[in-house]
């Protein structure tokens, strides 16, 4: 992974620096919290219902196992034993005092960790493929770009007062793990024309209050000029993003108003004319420093076979379970990559206690080359397992109660704080979560149904992805009460699709019967072996609206 | 309906009420209720005061019910914010709302 130079260390241990006067200056009265909120904001400090929260960034979703001790320790001095993991791929706490907030950010700073630019109209936090490096239908490793892009977006001086928010994500495999079509700007590393690898540029994909799947803009971009490039998309927003209304402030508005052939032509143009391209673009020795932090681990290819794996899979059915859905094939023969759930039934979807970072982080040690991922999905991940540790991983995990293997099935839902904790929200999604968690608590009904990505989020701005769940789930406030409006055949994948709502929202207690009842519906209808969305792209909203509403 | 006056403490967020000694309180049970309109400015002037001693931010009055069981929040949101946590990170629990 990425080791911070002289530079960043300075640059980041300065940020601390300015940071704890600014909140001495705040306790002592010199900043109103007028005057103190955007410089809070600017450093992921929020306040929150009930106190306020730090938002860390994990850089691609990339962490040590040092890095996540040291958050494990910041969670149990400074907050109250645990952490969320968010669909940014950061972590967030939710009980930090004011007053602490110097001391662990140095803290951070002590471990490579920051919380630069993850909150506010900046560039957050770039999201990648979290099987990167590993995964068996990779083209390119990803990261070494997100490394680039990170240091570049960084305090970029021109994009630092952007009309809003600015989201960005690269995959470089076959399949999109990254939902890389519901991003500012996504990118996907392919081959060209000559078989070199490039970039296949999406731009306007996003949730939120008005969601767009991401358009092409370009085919194909050579590498080399990736960063001329999308400052020239960046050029663009910035001079015609709307900046007189909040909710129309984002690219995916203006590409949407524009269409996406005015505003590549726009782009093409500003890019043509850029005199600087040079200067912008990386130099490749500066690439290859970059990538040579990313080297692979020394894997050394093993059978793909381990006799105690099969004996336990014969004999374990719950092991049996977990190696399906969690493991995940390496593109080193004789290594998998494995997925820790942190979606047990009755817990809160996201959150780790310090005691789970503590073990994840020992795991990753002993078992993954010190490497360790955050999904989007809010999972953790250990991306170089050798075959014949699975059987001791999982073992390990089953003593924590983490070894759940519902990956990517309907226990594995994505669920934003919601009202419990977050001040935009409307409506609370945890106990929802946990309520629907009950529901299908029995795995055997979860093999049934397949895979399916059922997400929720507690306000229209859907950091729970609800427009891209198989199923999602919106908490509104209707008139004081808490309802839940359910939009079904979302997808995060290349066929990238936003859900269509279904019909009139459910108070929160008839939402897991509703959700009983849409699957019901599918699997009724299923035929071979469709999953849930094939189903409901062959028989349509109709047989779901009947068995929800009843007959119009 | 009466209103009380809600806020979170400067140096640690957490939610707290205007209570009747004039300090800020956990316990919605605690806080000072205004009945009158005048009653309710004196309460806001209060609490300006205390934003400007960097006691509390994020200051707003809000109406409660009050019956023999105590003080009630009315909203949902304000329901959670008196409960201070509703949620627990690996147990079932949930406060009933």
């Amino acid at each position: 992974m990425y080791r911070y130079d002289e530079f960043d260390h300075a640059f980041v241990r300065e940020r601390v620096v300015q940071f704890r006067d600014q909140v001495d200056r705040r306790l002592a009265g010199q900043l109103t919290e007028d005057e103190f909120r955007p410089l809070r904001l600017r450093n992921g400090l929020y306040l929150q219902l009930h106190a306020y929260m730090l938002r860390i960034a994990i850089p691609y979703g990339v962490l040590s196992p040092r890095q996540l001790r040291q958050l494990a320790m910041i969670g149990r001095k400074w907050d109250r034993g645990y952490g969320h993991f968010t669909t940014r791929t950061n972590l967030q706490y939710h009980w930090i005092k004011l007053v602490d907030v110097p001391d662990i950010l140095d803290a951070l700073a002590d471990v490579e960790m920051h919380c630069i630019q993850t909150s506010g109209n900046s560039f957050r936090n770039v999201t990648a493929d979290p099987f990167a490096g590993a995964a068996v239908d990779e083209l390119e490793d990803p990261r070494p770009w997100c490394e680039v892009i990170r240091q570049w977006s960084t305090v970029h001086p021109e994009f630092s007062w952007l009309p809003r928010k600015f989201k960005f994500a690269i995959t470089g495999a076959a399949e999109d793990r990254a939902a890389v079509l519901f991003h500012d700007i996504g990118l996907k590393i392919v081959k060209g024309p000559n078989g070199e690898n490039g970039f296949r540029v999406f731009v306007g994909g996003g949730m939120g209050r008005t969601p767009y799947v991401g358009l092409e803009i370009r085919p194909f971009l050579e590498k080399r000029h990736l960063l001329s490039y999308i400052e020239s998309i960046l050029r663009v927003y910035n001079l015609y993003g709307r900046r007189d209304n909040l909710n129309k402030a984002r690219i995916k508005i203006l590409v949407n108003q524009l269409g996406i052939d005015k505003f590549r032509e726009e782009v093409e143009a500003d890019w043509a004319a850029s005199p600087r391209k040079d200067e912008i673009d990386l130099p490749e020795s500066e690439l290859l420093r970059i990538q040579s932090y990313f080297a692979p681990p020394d894997l050394v290819p093993g059978p793909i076979v381990d006799e105690k794996v099969e004996q336990r899979r014969i004999t374990d059915p719950a092991f049996a379970n977990w190696l399906k859905n969690n493991v995940r094939p390496h593109r080193v023969p004789g290594y998998c990559i494995a997925v820790i759930a942190l979606k047990q039934p009755g817990r809160t979807p996201g959150d780790a206690t310090s005691e789970e970072m503590e073990l994840v982080a020992d795991l990753a040690e002993r078992y993954s080359h010190n490497e360790l991922r955050v999904n989007y999905t809010q999972n953790l991940v250990l991306p170089h397992v050798a075959r014949a540790d699975l059987v001791a991983v999982y073992d390990a995990l089953v003593r924590v109660g983490l070894a759940v293997g519902n990956n990517d099935l309907l226990g594995d839902m994505i669920c934003c704080p919601g009202l419990d904790y977050c001040n935009l929200a409307n409506a609370r999604s945890i106990p929802i979560a946990k309520e629907i968690a009950k529901r299908f608590e029995d795995p055997k009904r979860q093999e049934l149904i397949g895979p399916l990505r059922l997400n929720m989020s507690g306000c229209i701005n859907a950091c729970g992805h609800h427009h891209a769940g198989n199923i999602g789930i919106l908490g509104v406030d209707k008139k004081g009460t808490e309802l839940y409006q359910i939009s079904l055949g979302g997808s995060p994948k290349d066929d990238a699709a936003i859900g269509t709502i279904i019909g009139p929202g459910f108070r929160a207690e008839a939402v897991p019967q509703a959700i009983d009842t849409i699957i019901e519906t599918y699997l009724a209808n299923r035929t071979g072996g469709e999953d849930f969305l094939a189903t409901w792209r062959r028989i349509g909203p109709a047989p779901f609206k009947e068995a929800l509403y009843g007959a119009v | 309906m009466p209103s009380v006056v809600t806020a979170n403490r400067l140096t640690d967020g957490i939610v707290v009420y205007l209570a009747t000694d004039g300090s800020w309180t956990e316990d919605i049970a605690h806080a000072r209720r205004a009945e009158t309109e005048d009653e309710v400015k004196a309460l806001e002037a209060d609490a300006a005061r205390a934003v400007k001693e960097r006691k509390v931010v994020a200051v707003y009055p809000m109406e409660v019910a009050v019956d023999d069981s105590g003080v009630h929040a009315l909203s949902v949101r304000e329901r959670i914010r008196a409960s201070h946590r509703t949620t627990l990170t690996e147990d079932w629990y949930d406060v009933p709302l």
